[in-house]
């Protein structure tokens, strides 16, 4: 919604360093799947998705796409070595038994106590939480991926949710065009700003108290 | 020795598309494979349109797009009452759903997926604690199994389940093709009929009982598919480029 695709790669940059070597990743649709692009080779990450596939590469070269090999969004993707195929119940044990280190997915709004939204807007966008509950709520750590603020220029990142839920206390990171914000035992701690944002602009833009650390970096 | 007489056995599985048309009726319940519709049966979709069967109650992972899989059952307005976890992909049913002509239960995919493989395994319900704290809780009869609480999910089951696999032999073996297996073998068990579509037919015997994913006495019927005839979203945005 509005970023460009800059800003985009900018947050999905950020996101990929948290990822460390063989971990197990499961990465949403929209400025998530960027994250990808951005996980070193060697790192021997495997990527999970819903429909079935652990070990998921990156897009195929125009051409060799198989209508038969898709990510949970539908578009084709590729594997690497080690990779499986499973039905999805299967893919959903695997996030229910707690063997996803780290869930990347956007949101419609955050709470400081961690608190997600982002699968319905009631009496206008009603999509359906597809994965989004059970990945939120079972994966070791959640990333949320979002605009700082709506298309209004209202902050995302709130006191209290007002739109239903998708998981109570379930994010751990936020990252935005603006910031890197922590979600510590309900509080949110400003971790770094973003190019070429300022503390003051994240604060003012930012729905709830955040804790600033003494030294805030720059991620640019 | 006694040898049965009961024949069912030793009947063909194998039908033509007219004959697995005739198995679907007005007001049935459908459970339909694929995921963003692949690996969705395209010829028995579309069977269902061409015998013009309505008030259908459809369980699927997801309603794919508006053209593709069980996206078009919502566009053609066959469908009356759903049970999904997502229908982000298809502005159609959520535009049906809005207007009341479209009776939605949404349910978080892990769950949707366990309580159709509950009702395939023949057993009652499942207990699950995702969702606890959202609006997926409210109406939730709750049990306390070792000091941690959990929602009892009951099973599904349909009168028709239509699959896609890869691969059958003439007694219903089922072998998938990489990512379009999704939802297939859980809803191949779950229907009081099955009729699963596929690329391949072989004689009983060829596929390696060890690669079996659904073995073939869940499958009640196998028709020849003619292939996707519809073009993926990443094809169309090739087109346009």
């Amino acid at each position: 919604m509005g970023l460009g695709i800059e800003t985009r790669q900018q947050i999905a940059r950020r996101a990929a360093l948290e990822i460390g070597k063989g971990m197990i990743v499961n990465l949403g649709i929209g400025i998530p799947t960027l994250v990808a692009d951005y996980i070193p080779n060697d790192h021997g990450v495997m990527l999970h998705t819903e429909n079935g596939i652990l070990g998921m590469g990156g897009s195929p070269e125009k051409g060799k796409e198989d209508g038969n090999l898709s990510n949970a969004g539908g578009y084709p993707v590729t594997l690497i070595s080690g990779a499986s195929y499973f039905d999805s119940a299967t893919a959903f044990g695997i996030i229910r038994r707690g063997l996803l280190d780290i869930t990347v997915l956007g949101a419609l709004e955050v709470s400081e106590k961690g608190d997600i939204a982002n699968w319905i807007v009631p009496g206008k966008r009603v999509p359906g939480m597809g994965g989004a509950i059970d990945l939120a709520q079972k994966s070791k750590k959640v990333i949320v991926l979002m605009n700082h603020t709506d298309k209004e220029g209202n902050p995302k990142i709130v006191k209290q949710c007002k739109l239903p839920l998708t998981v109570q206390k379930g994010a751990n990171m936020i990252i935005t065009e603006k910031a890197v914000i922590d979600v510590k035992d309900e509080k949110l701690v400003l971790r770094e700003v973003m190019h070429p944002y300022t503390i003051e602009e994240v604060e003012k833009s930012t729905g709830a108290p955040l804790e600033i650390l003494d030294q805030i970096e720059t991620f640019q | 020795m006694l040898y049965s007489t009961n024949e069912t056995s030793s009947k063909t599985k194998l039908i033509t598309m007219e004959e697995a048309a005739a198995l679907f009726f007005d007001g049935m319940s459908l459970m339909v494979g694929g995921f963003g519709g692949v690996g969705a049966p395209p010829g028995l979709i579309n069977a269902i349109l061409d015998r013009n069967i309505k008030n259908i109650f459809m369980i699927s992972n997801d309603t794919g797009f508006p053209w593709i899989g069980p996206g078009k059952l919502i566009t053609e307005k066959r469908i009356s009452r759903l049970i999904a976890s997502h229908i982000g992909s298809n502005p159609e049913a959520g535009k049906q759903m809005h207007d009341g002509e479209l009776t939605v239960e949404f349910i978080p995919q892990g769950t949707l997926a366990e309580k159709i493989r509950a009702g395939g395994m023949g057993i009652g319900g499942i207990l699950v604690d995702v969702g606890l704290g959202t609006v997926v809780e409210s109406g939730k009869q709750k049990v306390e199994i070792n000091s941690a609480t959990y929602m009892v999910e009951p099973a599904l089951t349909a009168d028709v389940s239509i699959v896609y696999a890869q691969k059958a032999d003439t007694y219903g073996n089922l072998v998938y093709d990489k990512s379009a297996r999704n939802t297939n073998p859980l809803i191949a068990m779950a229907g009081n009929i099955t009729i699963a579509e596929v690329d391949e037919i072989v004689p009983a015997g060829e596929l390696d009982p060890e690669c079996v994913i659904t073995p073939g006495v869940f499958v009640d019927h196998i028709v020849q598919s003619k292939g996707v005839d519809w073009k993926w979203v990443w094809e169309l945005k090739q087109d346009n480029k």
